[in-house]
């Protein structure tokens, strides 16, 4: 009779369970993907963002879903198919997350909870910032085991804190005015390239053999010289 | 020699080695491109007009996004899009500073803080069952001094703290199979109601503790007449509904645990009754509007269910909400149609009667159709008499505020929701039109040039800088009515959701005209018309110049492939319809033919969906070219649902009970079937049509002949494993492949066939590349597929073209919403592919990144052939993002056109918002760019005769020396 009893009681403390650890069992019948996106160097806890990007969305799967972001930098995001296998339990199980990943940071298990066996994606879109994407890996023969990863450098994650690989500049930055870039432009190149002719060419030019040239030339009825030529140009004018 | 050219083509190698063909500065910004921000069409609106903030609207609308509008001049403030599927159900304000949003069928509620638009709190309301959401926001009842909110959705109610979203109670209301329609709540009460139908015939209502959600008390009743439609709440303890044949007005009372019903039939009220009534979602305490088929009526509840008919409000009418006014009494607005005119009455409705408060006749343009909706606003005017400020949506999905009889501002908000757009040529300058004007003198032309100078100088003081940019953005008459020399300025044709056809200036993005298509409105043949596609019906550009181009709108009436089809001709200068069809065959497709008639009309052949082709234009003179040229027409179908891939051909004249000349019917060439179990179509792509290629033919460095194409008529699918179809994680690796073809359209052969393990789609393909996702990797992949054959021979489309393939894959960071390529005139330039980002950007990426020849360590001779060396991922370069700072939200489709310019495209992104720019990948080679200094070019002109007169003095002092000697 007693073993009855005993039964019945420990039974009843089995049902109750799941209410009793609602937080830690919360989750059990639907998934929920918990995480942050920090700025570091933007504030000295990390919190907050920077004001230019309060449009942060996050994108799971490829435009599944989309959530944003919290002003602490959190976000979550649930299913839309919901399905339960027991009614009863609900009421209890449900909740409303509220950061309680805060307090076990480092176990991937608190920020990724239930979510179905198979690959994920989660994107981070943000004018300005470029965040590498999180691959999330569920194991379907190991029940629990969550890896998540970035897919740009393979490094993997213990908590789902997603930080900017780089700031993106869209624009060109315009070079302060020097010298070098005028002489780079194509006019510059230009006139490079006349005062080359002009200062260096003669120089190259042996000057023995030049004189010799010259020479040559004066006997063969002066030399075509600039002047020569201009003022010839003047004259037929 | 052999020396020129090794330094010809190092400097070759080095100009083409510079990657960053797209690059901006930031000063450059909206000087060839603009964007534009709308909001779609608004399903709800909140007015927040308290006296200290700013004055504001906060709206929802169909295209999922939730904005805060500036009251006194329209702009937005902030606003954020959602994903497709979340779409918002209701809006409201909450304590004041949060806009309240409940989305994705009641389980999604945010808040959003109301000045910035940050998000403050989230919070998921899962449950078993689908059920209407409601919302209802109390202006002041707090539970332990927190204010709540109360939502229902998926079969539970949830009292929520509006501080933080955190659920204070929540109870299931759905274990009697009941269907809520209507939460109550007074204010200063102890209870919270429920109500809804239990099946058809049975009402019930809960009654809960509003404290602590314990349920105080369940009743329900039935009634033999069954209910059809909504239940309409009239007042706290009375609603109204229409029985299940709709022939009389049913009103319950439940008051007290006791549920009466009373019933009126519909004749006793209206005179001449004969159709559906529809009771309209409006709220008006007290009383409710009835919607008939010709007219819409003012019917108050009085004591004990007795029905009174207030008033008749004529026809065509949009209801407000009741808006309570200071004084405790209410009012509505209702806006009506008379000659072309809106008449807004703003009633006041007190226990005798209704009277008018006010009347006003504003007029619109009548391209807008009718009112939708209708939301009101009470202001205190300065002689404390209350003022009314109504904010209209109508037909074309533009939004109104309306104020003291005028139009305060307007939006056009259809330009959300782009179903297709076309580009066409704007009109040649006339001789009496002045053609481009001359700068006004030689004096302000050199001080212009002078100031550029001064700017890339970097010399130019903070006003010389804001000279320069107000004189580049006013610069070239760039938003002219006329044709450039360039080909910058079209006309982009856009069609709407709405069935509105808007032409957008592409040089400031202004609406040239717009025009409610007669066609795609709603009318008796035809009850949901719906805009598919845009071609070019007619584009006079050689012989028939004096021709204005007309563009085909083809629509539908209904979602299915087997409706009736609409036909609309638009001439794209003025709008006018030229003519119009009424719903005529079925349309499943449409293929523009390459061929003319006289007056420059294409030929159209239309596939109807019992695979009939039929021609148009139906004149003679087209019959007589398709009939010649018949036999060299193809085309292909692909049957999603069975997995099947046709060629048809044209046969023969339909047999139809009455003879149409243009009608064929087609004859099945050959068919692919692909293996349901493992196969599902997800893509298929062909080239371009208006695509010019001006080489077909590639040497490459070790003297092969590569060809681009294979051949015209290739056609690109992509089959993924049926459990791939879905999202990215909705497989595991191991049990999802992708499988591309490319196949000949001709002649139904597999001419390459390549499997890719462990992807899955979305599958985006643009001749050649496609684009899914490696969910082994987890990267968004391309791949470039490139054909070689051998053409020495003459190739008929029967013969077996030798086909080599070459294929890589890349692995890109970013999912893909949509891709496209850049197109130009005379497909000479180096082309880019343009990608648009899940994040809603557009990035530019240099075709040759996509080359499968790319090799890891790629040859001497290879790299002067401008080959990269290979590298796994296709590097994401911030400065050739073709969208800058902007975001494109909701990015639906990418838009390329060639100018006239062979350097430059022309780039249209549209989504929720438009993006127009000009691209030139391969850098304007062709043309001075808008920023080149002439002021420097002219002083190095004088720099340089200055010099020579310089030498020629020293050389004749040299010379004069030299003489002395």
């Amino acid at each position: 009779m007693a073993a009855q009893y005993l039964t019945v009681f420990l039974s009843l403390i089995l049902l109750l369970l799941p209410s009793a650890f609602g937080i830690s069992n919360r989750n059990s019948e639907g998934y929920s993907i918990n995480g942050k996106v920090r700025f570091p160097g933007f504030s000295s806890t990390g919190f907050g963002l920077p004001a230019k990007v309060s449009n942060i969305k996050i994108i799971l799967n490829g435009g599944e879903k989309v959530t944003f972001v919290r002003p602490d930098g959190y976000f979550s995001l649930y299913p839309d198919d919901f399905n339960l296998p027991a009614q009863g339990l609900i009421s209890e199980v449900f909740g409303m997350h509220k950061c309680s990943i805060l307090f076990s940071p480092f176990s991937l298990r608190n920020f990724i909870h239930n979510v179905p066996a198979g690959t994920h994606l989660i994107e981070v879109a943000a004018i300005g910032y470029f965040f590498s994407p999180v691959r999330v890996d569920v194991s379907a023969r190991h029940p629990g085991k969550v890896q998540a990863a970035l897919t740009e450098n393979r490094r993997s994650l213990s908590e789902l804190v997603l930080e900017p690989m780089v700031e993106e500049q869209y624009f060109e930055i315009r070079e302060p005015f020097n010298v070098l870039s005028l002489l780079k432009s194509p006019m510059g190149l230009m006139i490079g390239f006349m005062v080359i002719v002009m200062f260096l060419m003669p120089k190259l030019v042996d000057p023995e053999e030049l004189k010799r040239a010259q020479e040559e030339m004066g006997a063969q009825g002066g030399v075509p010289s600039l002047a020569n030529f201009l003022s010839g140009a003047q004259r037929t004018n | 020699m052999n020396m020129a050219i090794r330094v010809y083509l190092l400097l070759f190698i080095v100009l083409s080695y510079s990657y960053t063909a797209f690059s901006l500065y930031e000063d450059q910004v909206g000087l060839m491109d603009w964007h534009q921000q709308y909001i779609g069409k608004v399903k709800h609106a909140v007015f927040h007009t308290h006296k200290a903030a700013r004055k504001r609207v906060v709206v929802s609308t169909e295209e999922n996004v939730v904005s805060s509008l500036d009251l006194r001049h329209g702009e937005i403030f902030w606003r954020h899009v959602l994903a497709p599927s979340d779409v918002i159900d209701q809006i409201d304000i909450a304590l004041g500073k949060y806009v309240i949003t409940l989305s994705s069928g009641g389980s999604i509620l945010r808040a959003w803080n109301l000045p910035d638009g940050q998000m403050v709190w989230e919070s998921t309301l899962l449950g078993p069952k689908a059920s209407k959401p409601l919302l209802l926001v109390p202006a002041n009842f707090k539970i332990d001094r927190e204010n709540v909110m109360f939502v229902y959705g998926s079969g539970f109610i949830h009292a929520i703290s509006s501080i933080d979203g955190e659920v204070i109670w929540k109870k299931e209301l759905a274990s009697e199979g009941i269907n809520i329609q209507q939460l109550i709540y007074s204010d200063g009460s102890d209870t919270i109601s429920a109500v809804g139908f239990v099946g058809t015939h049975r009402f019930g209502a809960y009654i809960l503790d509003v404290k602590s959600g314990e349920r105080l008390k369940y009743m329900s009743m039935e009634f033999t007449g069954g209910f059809s439609g909504d239940l309409s709440l009239v007042t706290d303890d009375t609603a109204v509904a229409i029985d299940s044949i709709g022939t009389s007005l049913v009103t319950i009372q439940f008051h007290d645990g006791l549920i009466s019903f009373h019933q009126t039939p519909l004749s006793h009220l209206i005179q001449d009754f004969r159709r559906a009534a529809v009771i309209s979602p409006s709220n008006i305490p007290g009383a409710f509007i009835l919607d008939t088929d010709n007219s819409v009526t003012l019917i108050k509840v009085i004591s004990r269910g007795e029905l009174k008919v207030v008033e008749e409000l004529g026809h065509a009418t949009a209801v407000s909400d009741a808006l309570f006014l200071p004084g405790g009494q209410q009012a509505f607005a209702l806006v009506q149609h008379r000659d072309g005119k809106i008449l807004l009455t703003v009633k006041l409705d007190s226990d005798d009667g209704t009277s008018n408060l006010l009347e006003e006749t504003i007029h619109l343009d009548n391209q807008r159709g009718k009112v939708q909706k209708v939301f009101i606003n009470t202001y205190v005017r300065v002689d404390r008499s209350n003022g009314f400020r109504v904010l209209i949506v109508m037909e074309d999905d533009s939004l109104f505020l309306l104020q003291q009889g005028e139009i305060v501002w307007s939006r056009e908000d259809g330009l959300a929701s782009i179903v297709d757009v076309k580009p066409v040529e704007l009109p040649v300058e006339k001789d009496g039109v002045s053609v481009a004007k001359v700068e006004n003198n030689l004096f302000e032309w050199l001080k212009g040039h002078l100031l550029k100078l001064k700017g890339t100088l970097m010399i130019a003081t903070p006003d010389d800088v804001a000279a320069i940019q107000k004189m580049r953005l006013q610069s070239s008459g760039k938003s002219k009515m006329t044709r450039d020399r360039n080909g910058f300025r079209k006309l982009l044709i856009v069609l709407t959701r709405a069935g509105k056809l808007f032409a957008l200036h592409t040089g400031d993005g202004r609406i040239v005209w717009s025009r409610l298509l007669r066609t795609l409105r709603k009318s008796e043949t035809c009850q949901s018309p719906r805009g598919i596609s845009l071609h070019q019906w007619q584009d006079p550009h050689h012989h028939a110049l004096d021709q204005n181009p007309f563009v085909l709108i083809v629509g539908r009436c209904g979602d299915s492939l087997d409706s009736a089809g609409l036909l609309s001709i638009v001439d794209a200068y003025t709008g006018e319809e030229r003519n119009h069809m009424e719903p005529v065959h079925s349309i499943v497709h449409i293929i523009p033919l390459s061929f003319t008639d006289s007056l420059e009309q294409r030929l159209h052949l239309l596939l109807d969906a019992n695979r009939r082709a039929h021609l148009y234009p139906r004149t003679a003179e087209a019959l007589d070219i398709f009939r010649r040229e018949s036999g060299n027409i193809y085309w292909y179908s692909a049957e999603t649902e069975e997995g099947t891939l046709r060629g048809h051909s044209v046969y023969k004249n339909c047999v139809l009970e009455e003879a149409d000349n243009f009608c064929f019917d087609s004859r099945d060439l050959w068919s692919i079937v692909f293996p349901s179990e493992s196969e599902k179509i997800a893509a298929t792509a062909t080239r371009s049509l208006n695509e010019v290629v001006h080489t077909q033919a590639k040497v490459t460095a070790d003297q092969e002949v590569m060809y681009k194409y294979v051949s015209k008529n290739l056609l690109f699918l992509a089959t993924v494993a049926p459990k791939a179809v879905g999202p990215i994680g909705s497989v595991t690796p191991d049990e999802s492949s992708l499988i591309a073809y490319l196949i000949d359209t001709v002649t139904g052969r597999i001419l390459h066939r390549v499997t890719h393990h462990g992807s899955v789609g979305p599958v985006h393909a643009i001749c050649g590349i496609i684009n899914y996702c490696d969910i082994q990797e987890n990267k968004d992949v391309l791949k470039l597929v490139l054909g070689t054959h051998n053409l020495t021979s003459p190739i008929t489309a029967y013969s077996r073209p030798e086909v080599s393939t070459k294929s890589q894959s890349y692995f890109f960071a970013h999912s893909l919403k949509t891709m496209a390529v850049t197109l130009t005139a005379k497909g000479i330039t180096s082309k880019q592919v343009l990608l648009g980002t899940i994040g809603d950007q557009v990035l530019a990426l240099d075709k040759r990144f996509l080359d499968p020849r790319r090799t890891v360590n790629p040859t001497q001779v290879e790299k002067e052939e401008g080959i990269i060396p290979l590298t796994d991922s296709l590097p994401i370069i911030p400065q050739s993002y073709v969208t800058h700072a902007l975001k494109v939200e909701g990015l639906r489709g990418i838009v390329t056109v060639p100018a006239k310019l062979e350097s430059t495209t022309l780039v249209f992104a549209y989504g929720t918002d438009l993006f127009f720019t000009r691209l030139a990948p391969s850098r304007t080679y062709d043309s001075l760019t808008e920023d080149f200094s002439y002021a420097l070019l002219l002083i190095t002109i004088g720099s340089l005769v200055v010099a020579i007169f310089v030498t020629w003095v020293w050389s004749e002092k040299k010379e004069l020396q030299e003489k002395w000697r």
